[in-house]
């Protein structure tokens, strides 16, 4: 409960004079869309998981903008991900990647699901037998 | 001097939970009926002195007595009353107070229901006893909330704006009853290990069901009260982030979830003994591991935590000594309650079974979600982020089909069951199901793959629920309890896609008689007007909504400056027709009367609480049908019927 007041503490300065910051919008409705999605998938740095698509903060002004430049230079989605990844981490990224340090995160789910799977059937059986 | 007195019923409380802690172990034996009495009074004794403490503490709260350092901390003498009074769990010392408080609350009920026998009961609060024991020692040693302040200042430091709020002074006191009962149940779970005697053992999942129930509904009603309040008071209509504050609360309902499905089959078929005596030992636990999150800084960053571990160290021991203790006790004595249930693969058991199963998963998809960046950073692993899109590949797949599985549970009996007769009476759920995902298919734009898959299940689980009801009518109250709960989940899940799906926002800076569109509302902005509240001052937007050029419905959002604490906030205006909300936050002063407006239309927004609601009331209604049936005796010569309520 702290953090989450420390954390909102810090948001509120910030939610304000941001707002008035209106983020230019692109005129096609296909670019507006991958930009709106990009903005999903890229945390704010200096929120409390927030996306930069949520979040006033300057810095997710900065990053909306960032995105919205490069879209408009002709770079692909994969490209402008890449291109903050190596500027700020992996941190950025609302969706972790799956390389060597994370292949347990995205399995872990899976792993219980299919070990608490092969228990339940190893009861059943056991209990079915009983039941003759 | 009224501080003072805090800190000593404190000192007591501790004291006599070191009496109930002994004297409740040692009533556990048969012939210890002494001691036995003595823990009877000890808990009262103990509910005693720590609601005196917490009255003391929420007095010099009230009567703003800046010489207790706490409430110089916290407070500030013009905060309206209620907020004084929520002010007392608004930081970390009281709240930990409340904690206390709460399982002090239990231990008395514990002790004045006895339900389970003397001997069980006992037992369960020597265990409760153990718990008061830890948790008044890390109020005293690190969390002391009596500590004085000299000089004594004038005016306090007041309390951050965000939490002066009805919803956020509910929602802790709510989340704690849940929390901490699920110290009760784990404390009935290591007494029927402690009990040896399996006759009185194998009796605890029907002793505990009441408190397991209550635990439960404060944790969903809980959930859903945080998760409102996040929606309207942070100005952009998140209700749900995947934070770590947030999981904290989500693992112990998911597991208590869980439990609240295992016991019952443990007390109907007594199936899954072992099992669910695990299951109440890992509901404590989660519940543990959320306070050791939300307590010991460790969300911030892994560092903030060593800067400072006093606090983060004693609940990491806490939950050390909890957890192992009670596995150690289970893998000592759980094969000599090891039950021999039979049941057929076609039967409710193999359904609850599988409920637990998709429960777990989900927990542990939680669980890895929150802890695995902070342990991959602590070893010195590289900083990631787990976000929403995270859970959606994860956790939405999982519950899914776990919500696709739930009307079986309800219509296959005992033992055995017969699936097709199930089949058969879901047909019309089945139609539902596909009528929701074709409307959302032709209809409704834009489509999406999640989209129509979430309301296809939603529309399963309410049809389902509605023939459900249909079936059992004239029953007893409680027969509605599961297709209550049921029903509720596909509410929820309605709110959370559509709200997801099919939201639009708006931006942008309005003069006086300017008009701007959010999706299909058109909204007339008449001006700004100062208001004055008892501890702010607020900038209050007027707006109208435009219908056909006519005006109708009018908002007032605010955006409000408290001076005492030098920050503001914005309290949002929503407008709602039950099935769409319109959303709108006002930013502070642009240059000359101009001022930043931001819109969101969040259609079917307001079913994600009312499916809380629901799901409350579902586990409300199984409450009342099990404290009115006094005798637990009589419960398994009890009808087809009321078994299949629950």
């Amino acid at each position: 409960m702290k953090t989450l007041i420390a954390f909102l503490l810090l948001m509120v300065p910030a939610l304000f004079p941001a707002l008035a910051a209106v983020p230019e919008t692109f005129s096609d409705p296909a670019l507006e869309a991958r930009a709106r999605n990009l903005q999903r998938q890229l945390r704010c740095l200096v929120c409390q998981g927030e996306s930069v698509d949520d979040s006033r903060s300057p810095f997710a002004n900065d990053v909306r903008s960032l995105v919205r430049e490069q879209i408009a230079g002709g770079k692909s989605d994969e490209q402008i991900e890449d291109f903050l990844v190596a500027r700020y981490g992996d941190f950025i990224l609302m969706k972790p990647p799956l390389q060597s340090d994370t292949w347990l995160l995205w399995l872990a789910p899976f792993l219980v699901l299919g070990a608490g799977g092969a228990v339940a059937a190893a009861v059943i059986k056991k209990a079915a037998s009983r039941e003759g | 001097m009224i501080g003072e007195l805090g800190q000593v019923s404190l000192c007591f409380a501790l004291a006599l939970s070191l009496v109930l802690a002994a004297s409740g172990l040692m009533g556990a034996a048969a012939p210890a009926f002494v001691a036995r009495r003595v823990a009877t009074s000890s808990a009262m004794g103990l509910l005693v002195f720590v609601a005196l403490a917490f009255g003391v503490l929420t007095y010099a709260f009230v009567t703003s007595d800046f010489s207790v350092r706490l409430v110089a901390n916290n407070s500030h003498t013009l905060k309206p009353l209620v907020y004084k009074i929520s002010g007392v769990w608004g930081n970390h010392e009281g709240s930990m107070l409340l904690w206390v408080l709460v399982l002090a609350l239990y231990a008395a009920m514990v002790a004045g229901f006895k339900r389970g026998g003397e001997r069980l009961t006992s037992a369960a609060l020597g265990v409760q006893g153990l718990i008061a024991v830890a948790f008044l020692l890390f109020i005293l040693f690190t969390s002391n909330p009596f500590l004085r302040l000299d000089p004594t200042p004038f005016e306090g430091a007041g309390l951050t704006p965000l939490l002066q709020d009805p919803g956020l002074a509910m929602h802790p006191p709510m989340l704690y009853v849940g929390y901490v009962g699920l110290s009760a149940c784990f404390s009935y779970a290591a007494a029927a290990l402690l009990v040896s005697e399996a006759a009185i053992a194998n009796n605890w999942a029907r002793s505990a069901r009441p408190l397991i129930l209550i635990a439960w509904i404060a944790l969903t009603a809980g959930i859903a009260l945080g998760s409102w309040w996040a929606y309207y008071e942070l100005g952009w209509g998140g209700f749900w982030g995947w934070d770590p504050v947030e999981n904290a609360s989500l693992m112990p309902w998911l597991i208590a979830t869980a439990l609240l499905h295992s016991a019952l089959a443990t007390e109907k078929s007594g199936a899954f003994r072992t099992w669910s005596l695990l299951l109440a030992i890992a509901a404590f636990s989660m519940s543990l591991i959320g306070t050791l999150l939300v307590r010991s800084g460790l969300i911030t960053s892994v560092h903030a935590f060593a800067n400072d571990p006093t606090r983060g160290l004693y609940i990491m021991v806490l939950i050390f000594l909890a957890v192992g203790g009670a596995l150690a006790l289970f893998a000592w004595r759980a094969p000599t309650l090891k039950g021999s249930a039979a049941f057929a693969p076609v039967s409710r058991e193999t359904t609850l079974l599988l409920n637990n199963v998709f429960l777990v998963a989900a927990c542990a998809c939680v669980f890895a979600g929150t802890l695995y960046p902070m342990v991959l950073d602590a070893l010195g692993g590289s900083k990631i982020t787990v976000g929403p899109p995270y859970y959606a590949l994860t956790f939405a797949p999982i519950f899914l089909a776990l919500m696709v599985l739930v009307p079986f549970g309800p219509r296959l009996t005992w033992k055995r069951g017969d699936l097709k007769a199930a089949w058969q009476t879901l047909y019309p759920a089945l139609g539902l199901a596909a009528v929701a995902a074709l409307v959302v298919l032709a209809l409704v734009s834009p489509r999406g793959i999640a989209a129509t898959c979430a309301f296809a299940v939603a529309g399963w689980l309410i049809g389902a629920s509605l023939i459900d009801i249909r079936r059992r009518r004239g029953a007893r109250a409680s027969a509605f309890a599961a297709a209550l709960a049921h029903a509720g989940l596909g509410i929820t899940l309605m709110g959370v896609a559509g709200s997801t799906a099919w939201r639009s926002e708006a931006l942008t800076v309005m003069a006086p008689g300017q008009t701007m569109t959010v999706g299909p509302y058109t909204l007339r902005f008449d001006g700004v007007t100062r208001e004055k509240g008892p501890n702010y001052i607020a900038d209050r937007g007027h707006f109208v909504i435009m219908d056909a050029g006519k005006p109708g419905a009018t908002l007032l959002p605010e955006h409000r400056f408290f001076p005492a604490e030098g920050q503001d906030k914005n309290d949002t205006a929503i407008h709602t027709t039950g099935l769409r909300d319109l959303y709108l936050a006002l930013g502070d002063d642009r240059d000359g009367g101009r001022f930043a407006v931001r819109a969101h239309v969040f259609p079917l927004a307001p079913l994600i609480w009312l499916g809380g609601l629901v799901m409350a009331l579902g586990g409300i209604l199984s409450l009342w049908g099990r404290l009115r049936a006094r005798e637990p005796e009589a419960q398994p010569a009890a009808p087809a019927v009321a078994q299949a309520a629950e």
